[in-house]
């Protein structure tokens, strides 16, 4: 019995979303295990001997039985919706990826552009929860938000522009399949000179460690989320790990070849999978060897070094593909 | 205008700046214990401090009067909890000037050693902290952290076995020292100390050639000279400053005149020459705890052997003050005596206290985020600070 469109995509959409809320509840594990690691320490254990494995489930269940506070001064529309709003277009952004060959939610012909526009969306979402929370850290870390994003979403767009040259195509599947004989990444200077651009951006992008001045833990407390508890502060949390596993899939496709692996074509996702969890670890490690840079010097990075850099290389990517033509290596 | 209604409002000022009002403590992830500040800041830049302190007062000047000279240096370890080895010396070096008590030899090179491998603990909290002010307890500072803690437990654990206790010791007592090594402790101190030194070039490689480090740190809270003179700060901030003083050269006490040790100075006054005081101060005190165990001379360990009861220290009329060089810098403290067997007066010089001046002086000009790095530099504790 053939379901009908609507009903087939409602189903992988439904299939995909719980696939990635599951997926990032353990990539927490990962995380916390991974620097555990480099901390010399053990990580979750007691929950789900002997590695913790049930720990991001019971921090899941933590935060939904946790008092729901709003505070008395808040902005209450704002404040209740920011969580929403900073959700959707995390979660909206594994609408375009395709796991493998024809297996995604939507693999549009613009999927690269798609991905972008809806990723830095999330900006509205943090800055309404730290202007909704009418908290001065959160007012601070709200206008840190602002400054960080905008200076990072152009190199990060134009570091991902690179491979999208390279293949002459937006669509995803497509630019996986320009990678069919060298992955980007091994593209001779450009490819691994926009990794690396990508790789800083994205750590921005994601307000992750050095450049985590939104959170800033000790200086602003909590950032944007110093009055969010319980469920609204795991859907933020939910939200920012998405959105990092969401860049991370994207690097893995633009930069790593995607799907494409020697073995069988059904270990397609699992190179998938396990390029994308490769930058992810990368991201944190990194989060975890350094310290957190300042909010000046954040923006000298990205206006002084990183934007023109990213430009020069979108030029010289856009010289050579004149020359030799787009479409694969 | 009162202050409560200061912290609500912005306050728009004329030159088309917004001033925020931001209250930083007295509970806040960096704020080292207790301690308050209110900030103006115009965009991130803070223009003004105000500091608050007292959150952990404790009388402890009060409860000097009331304690004999045999029961207070158990409670002078809680005035700089972190470092109480300094602060216990300091006391009872003020007791023992005061009675012109002789301090055996072996009592006067266990006293350097405590004091020493209190030094590298102290420091191994300091460097831990102020990478956490930096990068976060959910980013690489914490990485540092639970390296530094794993070293300082360590240490601890030597002293543990000295005195019995890990933070708040009682080593020290009028006239020597309450305990002698234990058997087997020499060698043990020597492993610990050798492996202290060797992870210290882990972490000066992990910080030094870290560009976003040394991006924070570099001329960021300078202390000129001049301003580290006036203030009267003290101990590696002074040292940062270019100011070639430390107590134990400028008037050796305790025979710290037998060691040979280099006392590092750094010209910036930024939180990186702070920095490079301390770490090589690790290195420095790791030297004198070896030529301490190796130079220690038999003998007995107090020239009042066997005072327990409170009211055998008998001081005579008089006053006297000693000054120690702490881990934060110069501990002293101030007797009056009576002749009872409880001092009539005391009064602790606290180095944090002295030294957390300096930054309404410093931190005016500076992003929010240095702040808490210029904090950490300064490495107050508050139990000092307060008393």
């Amino acid at each position: 019995m053939a379901l009908p469109p609507v009903a087939w995509h409602a189903l992988v959409a439904f299939v995909v979303l719980n696939a990635v809320v599951l997926l990032v509840t353990y990539v927490t594990l990962l995380e916390r295990k991974f620097a555990a690691r480099m901390q010399s320490r053990i990580g979750p254990y007691y929950v789900g001997r002997p590695h913790g494995w049930l720990q991001p489930i019971a921090d899941a269940l933590k935060l939904m039985i946790k008092e729901d506070i709003v505070p008395a001064a808040a902005d209450r529309g704002v404040y209740n919706l920011a969580p929403v709003v900073f959700l959707v277009p995390c979660m909206l952004i594994f609408a375009t990826i395709p796991f493998a060959p024809g297996l995604g939610v939507a693999d549009l012909n613009i999927g690269v552009l798609f991905f972008l526009a809806v990723s830095s969306l999330e900006i509205v979402g943090l800055f309404m929860g730290g202007w909704g929370s009418n908290n001065k850290y959160a007012l601070l870390s709200a206008m840190r938000a602002v400054n960080q994003i905008i200076s990072y979403d152009l190199p990060f767009v134009f570091a991902a522009l690179v491979p999208v040259l390279l293949a002459g195509s937006l669509q995803m599947s497509a630019i996986v399949d320009a990678q069919q004989g060298l992955a980007f990444v091994f593209y001779p200077v450009l490819g691994q000179l926009a990794f690396v651009a990508y790789l800083v951006a994205t750590l921005a992008a994601e307000n992750r460690v050095p450049f985590d001045i939104l959170e800033a833990e000790s200086e602003l407390v909590a950032g944007f989320r110093v009055e969010y508890s319980g469920m609204k502060f795991a859907l933020i949390q939910l939200g920012e790990y998405a959105h990092m596993l969401g860049t991370s899939f994207l690097g893995a496709l633009l930069f790593l070849g995607g799907w494409l692996g020697p073995g069988p074509a059904w270990l397609g996702p699992f190179w998938f999978l396990g390029k994308a969890l490769l930058i992810f670890l990368i991201v944190t490690w990194v989060r975890w060897s350094f310290v957190r840079i300042r909010v000046d010097q954040i923006l000298a990075i990205s206006w002084k070094l990183l934007l023109p850099a990213t430009l020069v290389l979108l030029l010289a990517t856009g010289l050579v593909v004149a020359t030799r033509g787009a479409g694969g290596v | 205008m009162p202050d409560t209604q200061i912290q609500q409002i912005v306050e728009l000022g004329y030159g088309g700046n917004e001033r925020l009002m931001m209250n930083m403590g007295p509970q806040h992830p960096s704020s080292h214990g207790v301690f308050r500040m209110i900030l103006a800041l115009e965009g991130e830049t803070v223009v003004g401090v105000d500091a608050v302190i007292g959150y952990l007062h404790r009388c402890h000047e009060k409860l000097g009067e009331t304690l004999t000279y045999v029961q207070y240096p158990s409670i002078a370890s809680k005035t700089d909890y972190v470092a109480a080895m300094t602060s216990e010396l300091a006391y009872v070096s003020a007791v023992e000037r005061i009675a012109k008590i002789e301090v055996p030899r072996r009592a006067q090179y266990l006293r350097v050693i405590a004091a020493e491998l209190q030094r590298i603990a102290s420091h191994c909290l300091w460097l831990g902290t102020w990478c956490l002010d930096m990068g976060g307890a959910l980013g690489g500072g914490a990485t540092v952290f639970l390296y530094t803690i794993r070293e300082r437990e360590m240490v601890l654990d030597r002293l543990e076995e000295l005195t019995g206790a890990r933070l708040l010791y009682g080593f020290h007592q009028v006239g020597g020292t309450r305990y002698d090594i234990p058997a087997g402790w020499d060698a043990k101190v020597r492993e610990t100390v050798g492996f202290i030194e060797r992870r210290i070039d882990e972490y000066e490689a992990m910080l030094e050639r870290n560009t976003f480090f040394v991006a924070r740190t570099q001329g960021v809270g300078v202390i000129s000279r001049e301003l580290a003179q006036a203030v009267g700060v003290s101990g590696p901030l002074i040292r940062g400053s270019g100011v070639n003083y430390d107590v134990r050269r400028a008037e050796p006490y305790s025979s710290y005149a037998d060691f040979d040790f280099v006392v590092p100075v750094e010209t910036a006054g930024d939180c990186y020459a702070r920095y490079r005081v301390r770490m090589v101060e690790f290195r420095q005190s790791i030297r004198i705890v070896r030529q301490a165990l190796d130079g220690l001379p038999a003998g007995p360990i107090s020239s009042r052997p066997g005072v327990k009861s409170v009211g055998q220290v008998r001081v005579p009329k008089g006053e006297g003050y000693a000054r120690v060089e702490g881990a934060r810098g110069e501990v002293g403290c101030y007797l009056v005596s009576d002749g009872g067997p409880k001092p009539y007066r005391m009064k602790w010089r606290g180095a944090s206290f002295s030294n957390l001046a300096v930054l309404p002086h410093i931190v005016p000009g500076h992003k929010v985020a240095d702040v808490v790095a210029i904090m950490g530099s300064v490495d107050p504790v508050f139990g000092e600070v307060d008393r």
